[in-house]
């Protein structure tokens, strides 16, 4: 519990300056936000004094940062120049769609990567094994942008078997329940929901999941190599057990542990691929919103988003190095 | 006199040594050695691209728009992978572009190297509230994930290709600063440097020429790393419309100009800047495989 608190308490100083570089970018990019607002049709001098006073822009710097904390203390982490939504909200409305698109991808890594990674270590040197790592490197090295569009063109293009963009056809419609398509497909019970939704999703979740699935493999692998080698593997062998014994219980269960932390640090990756990703299919998340906004100079919504997404980055990492320290007793006591 | 020379020669001669042995853990492994040849393959042709090249890189030719390569009908030997939607020449444009993605990969991976160690091996060394504060900083960029800082940092210094080239040489900064960082740390209590500080060494010296280069291994690994990501994180933004811009044959903008041909068969204009990319990126990636195993045999594979 100790070990739980230290943590926490030692994200605090890295927290606020996460609230710094969010506060600074807002006033660090080229022009002022009235002048963004007014865009081409410029303004007046009087009009745009009123307005950065009404904006309280006028005030020193550091009393802007003091009531921008208390803002974001308030749950207000803006309003949009564009759509005059709060921030926070359009961003719980997209994010569902984004976390969506990350499980698919984060479980279609686990599922293939995980158990590719450990078979190549087992069977190390073989063709196998070979292949395995040539694809995870080939993966490692994609440019995820082109990937995508290879997949579009020859699956939705000239296959004519997926869709080329969006999350579900046009003529289904059932109220959001859990945020969730698949599963809000399923509920409105509707006919046929359910298969366009994941049409929809199966090649963004490949093309997010490839780098994710590409390291995973690769990490399995190393871990495993290295537990292979430990002494109660030999005490294992010695005693009999059955090779998959062996493998799926002793060596797996403490592979299993650096691979965790492998898997959670993918978020940070998830989030930029996902910005990728949901520009090539224009996928209606928070990577596509966030792409806009800074085409359109939307520049509220764009801080307001990164500060949501790092302190997401922060959350989730801290929940691994708890994590990391329950399944791993060594850590948490030294 | 004759001592001094001498000691000259068997020093060459261990480093020449070094080297052999280096190259014997390189060369064994098929893919590095294949990663080797089609990187030089890419440096040859970013430097004799003027004479390779067909043509200019923003030439139009208003009558073959749209032109197939030469294997398929309607292709030509006058465009041998066809031309682009405003009639541009894609093999060029393409040689062109090993240009600029070398250069992107040498500036950031270099840039970041000298800045990133710098910073690391100060932290590293000194400790306490340097440390502290610089090792907040980072933590503070590492919270961001990387692509999504390029992007907001490129805002700031400015769209286009120099400013993509900033963007990532500090989305990059945090990493080269906490691996260097941490191999200073490691070497730091060891004998020699206990030796070497006993011996009158002074703080520069002892940083940079005591302690780096016996952390030279993993940083020069870490920096082919860089390298291949700088390339693909600085195509990523060409595509997003932050990188580089118009008739720059930079091979992330030709992905956002082909975007509009993904669901025609144009297949061309989409593949083949794409496969240009994968291709030196892997390379890079495979060279870097072999480097870490010839300099770390415990890692090695096999």
């Amino acid at each position: 519990m100790r070990f739980i608190v230290q943590k926490i308490l030692y994200l605090v100083p890295t927290l606020i300056g996460i609230t710094l570089v969010a506060f600074a970018f807002i006033h660090a990019i080229p022009g002022d936000p009235v002048l963004i607002m007014a865009g081409e049709r410029g303004i007046s001098p009087a009009r745009h004094a009123e307005l950065m006073a009404q904006l309280g822009l006028d005030k020193p710097l550091w009393q802007q940062y003091i009531s921008y904390i208390w803002q974001i203390l308030h749950g207000d982490f803006g309003i949009s120049y564009v759509s005059k939504e709060p921030v926070l909200s359009e961003f719980m409305q997209l994010f569902p769609a984004t976390l969506e698109l990350a499980c698919c991808a984060i479980v279609l890594a686990v599922f293939i990567g995980v158990p590719a990674g450990m078979l190549a270590a087992v069977k190390r040197g073989s063709i196998f094994d070979q292949s395995a790592m040539g694809l995870s490197l080939l993966g490692y090295s994609m440019p995820i942008f082109w990937w995508g569009m290879l997949l579009v063109m020859l699956f939705s293009g000239y296959l004519g078997w997926t869709p080329v963009s969006g999350r579900i056809d046009l003529s289904y419609y059932f109220e959001p329940v859990t945020g969730f398509m698949l599963i809000d497909s399923l509920l409105s019970g509707e006919e046929g929901a359910f298969s366009s939704v994941a049409r929809h999703l199966i090649l963004p979740s490949i093309v997010l999941a490839t780098i994710p699935l590409a390291v995973i493999a690769r990490q399995t692998r190393s871990a495993m190599l290295e537990v292979l080698g430990e002494d109660y593997m030999r005490t294992a062998r010695a005693k009999g057990l059955s090779s998959f014994r062996i493998y799926a219980v002793h060596a797996a269960r403490n592979a299993m542990i650096p691979v965790i932390t492998t898997i959670g640090l993918q978020v940070s990756a998830l989030i930029a691929g996902a910005i990728l990703t949901e520009t090539i299919f224009s996928w209606p998340g928070i990577g596509k919103w966030l792409v806009e906004a800074i085409f359109k100079r939307d520049y509220m919504t764009v801080q307001g988003g990164i500060l949501i997404i790092a302190i997401l980055v922060m959350a989730v990492n801290l929940l691994v190095d708890i994590l990391y320290g329950i399944i791993n007793p060594r850590i948490s006591k030294a | 006199m004759t001592d001094i020379s001498q000691q000259h020669i068997s020093s060459a001669g261990l480093r020449a040594q070094a080297l052999r042995e280096f190259w014997y853990g390189f060369s064994r492994s098929n893919g590095a050695v294949i990663g080797l040849i089609i990187f030089l393959f890419f440096v040859a042709v970013a430097v004799l691209a003027p004479l390779l090249a067909p043509y200019a890189y923003d030439v139009r030719f208003d009558n073959a728009v749209l032109q197939p390569p030469v294997w398929q009908s309607g292709g030509s030997w006058a465009f041998p992978l066809g031309t682009d939607a405003i009639g541009r020449d894609m093999l060029s444009r393409l040689i062109f572009g090993a240009q600029y993605s070398l250069f992107i990969g040498v500036v950031v991976a270099g840039l970041v190297f000298v800045f990133g160690v710098a910073i690391g091996v100060v932290s590293g060394f000194f400790g306490g509230k340097t440390d502290m504060a610089i090792m907040r900083l980072m933590d503070i960029l590492l919270a961001f994930p990387a692509l999504l800082l390029a992007l907001l940092l490129v805002n700031i210094v400015g769209r286009g290709l120099s400013g993509a080239i900033m963007a990532t040489i500090i989305a990059f900064l945090p990493y080269f600063v906490r691996l260097s960082r941490a191999a200073v740390q490691a070497e730091k209590s060891k004998d020699y440097v206990t030796a070497a500080r006993l011996a009158g060494a002074g703080r520069f010296r002892l940083m940079f020429k005591t302690i780096l280069p016996n952390c030279m291994a993993s940083l020069i690994v870490q920096a082919t790393l860089a390298f291949s990501d700088a390339i693909l994180s600085v195509s990523a933004l060409g595509f997003l419309g932050m990188g580089a811009t118009a008739p720059t044959p930079e091979w992330g903008t030709m992905l956002a100009d082909a975007r509009d041909f993904v669901t025609t068969d144009k297949w061309w204009i989409v593949t083949l800047p794409g496969l240009a990319i994968l291709l030196l990126v892997l390379a890079v990636n495979l060279a870097g495989d072999g480097l870490r195993d010839a300099f770390d045999p415990k890692l090695k594979r096999s």
